[in-house]
């Protein structure tokens, strides 16, 4: 009787020799005259159990983490592939607590399916929005988007179906809808991991909203840091395309959509989405003041969606289940579930998506587990590198865009990055400052040189010069209110956070210290 | 001068790429994935065959961080020094192989190795992460770098 097994492929459980195991256990397995199907699933997303093997029992699937190349002939012994015991034996993987407590919408799929068979995709709910969607006049599709409350997961927050409606009203004769894939935030991976792991979601996404605007063109800018999500997402377009959901009649609908992918070239300001646009059209990555919007005048000058990878990959269960079902999850204004990415300095890290409402604690502790090194947790960055170092006090606001803001924390594409108390917090600050200087486009002024004097001026301040501290304030407060866009005014944020919250870090007396 | 091989090679990859809209940045990646790096040289063939100027190509190139200007070693080490792998020793991770390859970033003296700093690899939860010949690896340490550059070394 031959037995089943999933080894993940995603680049983290890769990363960690999933690629290994799921060699030795082909090998083994021959040499045993055993029939094993392997299959390379997706990632649940429980990094600290990578790779997590897991086999198909008749009480469903046991999960094994994390197992390396060495373990295989250890669990093979053991007969694990019947599910009996062994060290490395997590029991009945959507039992784990961590899984389990998590609200998974649009990473429902993930780990559990081939990320590039349809057949499996297909019979695990996949593009029954899309069939939907075709079954409905475009004005309801954006209507529904409108209702569902999906506000853009990339950053800024903005309501994914206003800018549909926008673009869905403009008059012209190419539309486009690009997906921004360039997840530059150190501490994110949910677009990678959508790229690589469930890649025909986002295709589904990306295809309703182009029938919702009437976009014809399509394109994914992957960064290309990011070279196993670019190989996957390129085989599932050409996939999707062969089966006809995507192409010039997409369903014998009469519909047509063409997607392609473009990678980046390793600039962070390409996230921006006009920089984005620029580096499309084959110049540099220089961010465009606005207006005229991209809704109106985007790629080539033409209308363009510009949506983030994990609004995009919203969207099919939107149209599956309906907007209210979708609305219902999430407090206040942020509506939904967000995949938080839990990591830096802790015990367990990884994706956890959970409504909007949950709190930082609930996110590093509960389901973390406290610090990795076992220390006490001093600082955590969340919404990337632009995004303020929170200290305890703010640990147990619920995560809500709105309560966020109120306080000056971004949510940002979640997040959340664990620093120990052996971290130096003006030496990150500098890191902040610094990172702002290098990846800065050089349109304005207060980024450009700002950033350069910040570094300057900090390593002043870091020398005991404690003048230098009001104009480092002063600085900030010019890069905020004078640059073009957010990354020289929002490098305030890990600057100022720092500056506040841990003064003693810089030499500074605790009094000082000023709270925002 | 390019030698006549990789001059051809230029000529077809950007002919291959040049009625695309946004040929640039496409065009730049497939040279630099077939000769490793772009080359000065090759700039004046891309910008006739796009109508642009020289100095345009050149503001483009120089512009990412992503292109080489001048080939590799034949290993090539990135390790990430954005933040989450910072939290877990990503500085010290940098510093040892800064040590060991006797280079402070860039190509060894030696000419065998070149290291460069990446920032992030979305493998944040498994920090630090580095690559070694296109091969990821995460939760690394000092040991581990050891064992991985010397392994790729020997298979090189
Ligand atoms: C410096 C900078 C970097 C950004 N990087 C990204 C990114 O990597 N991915 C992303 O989706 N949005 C990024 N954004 C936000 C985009 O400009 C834009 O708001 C977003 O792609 C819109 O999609 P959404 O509405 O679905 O979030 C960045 C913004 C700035 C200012
Ligand atoms: S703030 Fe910085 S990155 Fe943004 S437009 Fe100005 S110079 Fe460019
Ligand atoms: S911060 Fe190093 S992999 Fe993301």
């Amino acid at each position: 009787m031959s037995f089943k097994i999933y080894v993940p492929r995603d680049s983290a459980a890769v990363a960690l020799g999933a690629d290994e195991v799921a060699a030795a256990l082909l090998a083994q397995a021959q040499q045993r005259g055993l029939e094993m199907d392997l299959v390379r699933n997706s990632s649940r997303g429980l990094f600290w159990l990578e790779p997590l093997v897991e086999v198909q029992t008749p009480a469903g699937r046991v999960a094994y983490g994390p197992v390396t190349a060495e373990d295989v002939t250890g669990l093979l012994d053991a007969q694990f592939h019947t599910g009996a015991d062994h060290r490395l034996k997590q029991g009945l993987v959507d039992e784990i607590p961590y899984l389990k407590q998590q609200e998974r919408l649009t990473f429902a799929r993930m780990g559990v399916t081939d990320p590039l068979s349809l057949a499996d995709y297909e019979a695990h709910a996949g593009f029954a929005g899309l069939r939907r969607a075709l079954t409905l006049d475009a004005s309801v599709v954006v209507q529904q988007v409108l209702d569902s409350g999906l506000r853009g997961r990339g950053g800024a927050a903005f309501p994914a179906g206003i800018k549909w409606k926008t673009v869905a009203a403009a008059q012209a004769a190419q539309k486009y809808v690009v997906c921004n894939a360039d997840e530059g935030d150190s501490g994110t991976y949910s677009d990678r991991m959508t790229l690589e792991g469930d890649p025909f979601m986002l295709i589904e996404g990306m295809t309703i909203a182009a029938i919702a605007t009437g976009a014809t063109q399509g394109y994914v800018y992957i960064r290309s840091e990011y070279p196993h999500a670019v190989a996957t997402m390129r085989e599932a377009i050409d996939k999707a395309t062969a089966a006809g959901f995507l192409g010039a009649d997409i369903l014998q609908s009469g519909k047509t959509f063409h997607l392609e992918v473009r990678k980046a070239a390793g600039a962070y300001v390409c996230g921006e989405e006009t920089a984005m646009l620029e580096s499309m059209e084959g110049k540099r990555g220089v961010v465009r003041a606005k207006p005229p919007i991209p809704a109106l005048q985007g790629l080539f000058g033409q209308p363009t969606v510009i949506n983030n990878v994990i609004t995009l990959a919203s969207v099919p269960i939107i149209l599956a289940r309906g907007a209210d079902f979708y609305k219902h999850y999430g407090v206040g204004r942020s509506h939904g579930t967000l995949p938080f990415q839990l990591t830096g300095n802790v015990k367990r890290g990884g994706l956890i998506e959970k409504a909007f409402g949950v709190t930082l604690r609930q996110l590093m502790f509960d389901f973390g587990g406290g610090s990795a090194s076992g220390r006490p947790i001093k600082a955590v960055q969340v919404g990337g590198p632009l995004g303020a170092y929170v200290p305890e006090c703010y640990w147990d606001l619920p995560l809500d865009y709105e309560a966020y803001a109120a306080v000056g924390i971004t949510v940002g594409h979640g997040g959340i990055v664990v620093h120990d108390d052996t971290a130096d917090l003006s030496r990150l600050a500098r890191y902040a400052m610094e990172f702002c200087a290098i990846e800065s486009c050089g349109k304005c002024t207060p980024c450009r040189i700002g950033s350069t004097r910040g570094v300057e001026v900090m390593d002043r301040l870091k020398n005991g010069d404690h003048q230098a501290e009001v104009l480092l304030r002063d600085l900030c407060d010019t890069m905020l209110h004078g640059s073009l866009c957010a990354l020289g005014g929002m490098t305030s944020n890990p600057v100022l956070s720092a500056l506040n919250y841990y003064p003693q870090d810089f030499g500074l007396a605790a009094s000082v210290a000023k709270v925002v | 001068m390019l030698t006549e091989t990789t001059r051809q090679t230029v000529q077809h990859l950007v002919a291959a790429q040049k009625h695309v809209p946004g040929a640039l940045l496409p065009i730049l990646h497939d040279i630099q994935d077939a000769l490793g790096y772009i080359p000065a040289q090759a700039l004046g063939n891309i910008a006739q065959a796009l109508n642009l100027s020289r100095a345009e190509v050149h503001g483009v190139v120089s512009f990412y961080h992503f292109f080489r200007h001048e080939p590799a070693a034949a290993q090539v080490v990135q390790i990430c020094r954005a933040e989450a792998c910072q939290s877990m020793g990503a500085e010290a991770l940098w510093a040892h192989a800064c040590s060991r390859l006797q280079t402070q970033g860039g190509t060894s003296a030696d000419g065998a190795v070149t290291l460069e700093p990446v920032y992030c690899l979305g493998l944040c939860s498994s920090s630090p992460a580095m690559v070694v010949d296109d091969k990821l690896h995460a939760r690394v340490d000092a040991d581990k770098f050891d064992r991985l550059v010397a392994a790729a070394g020997s298979a090189a």
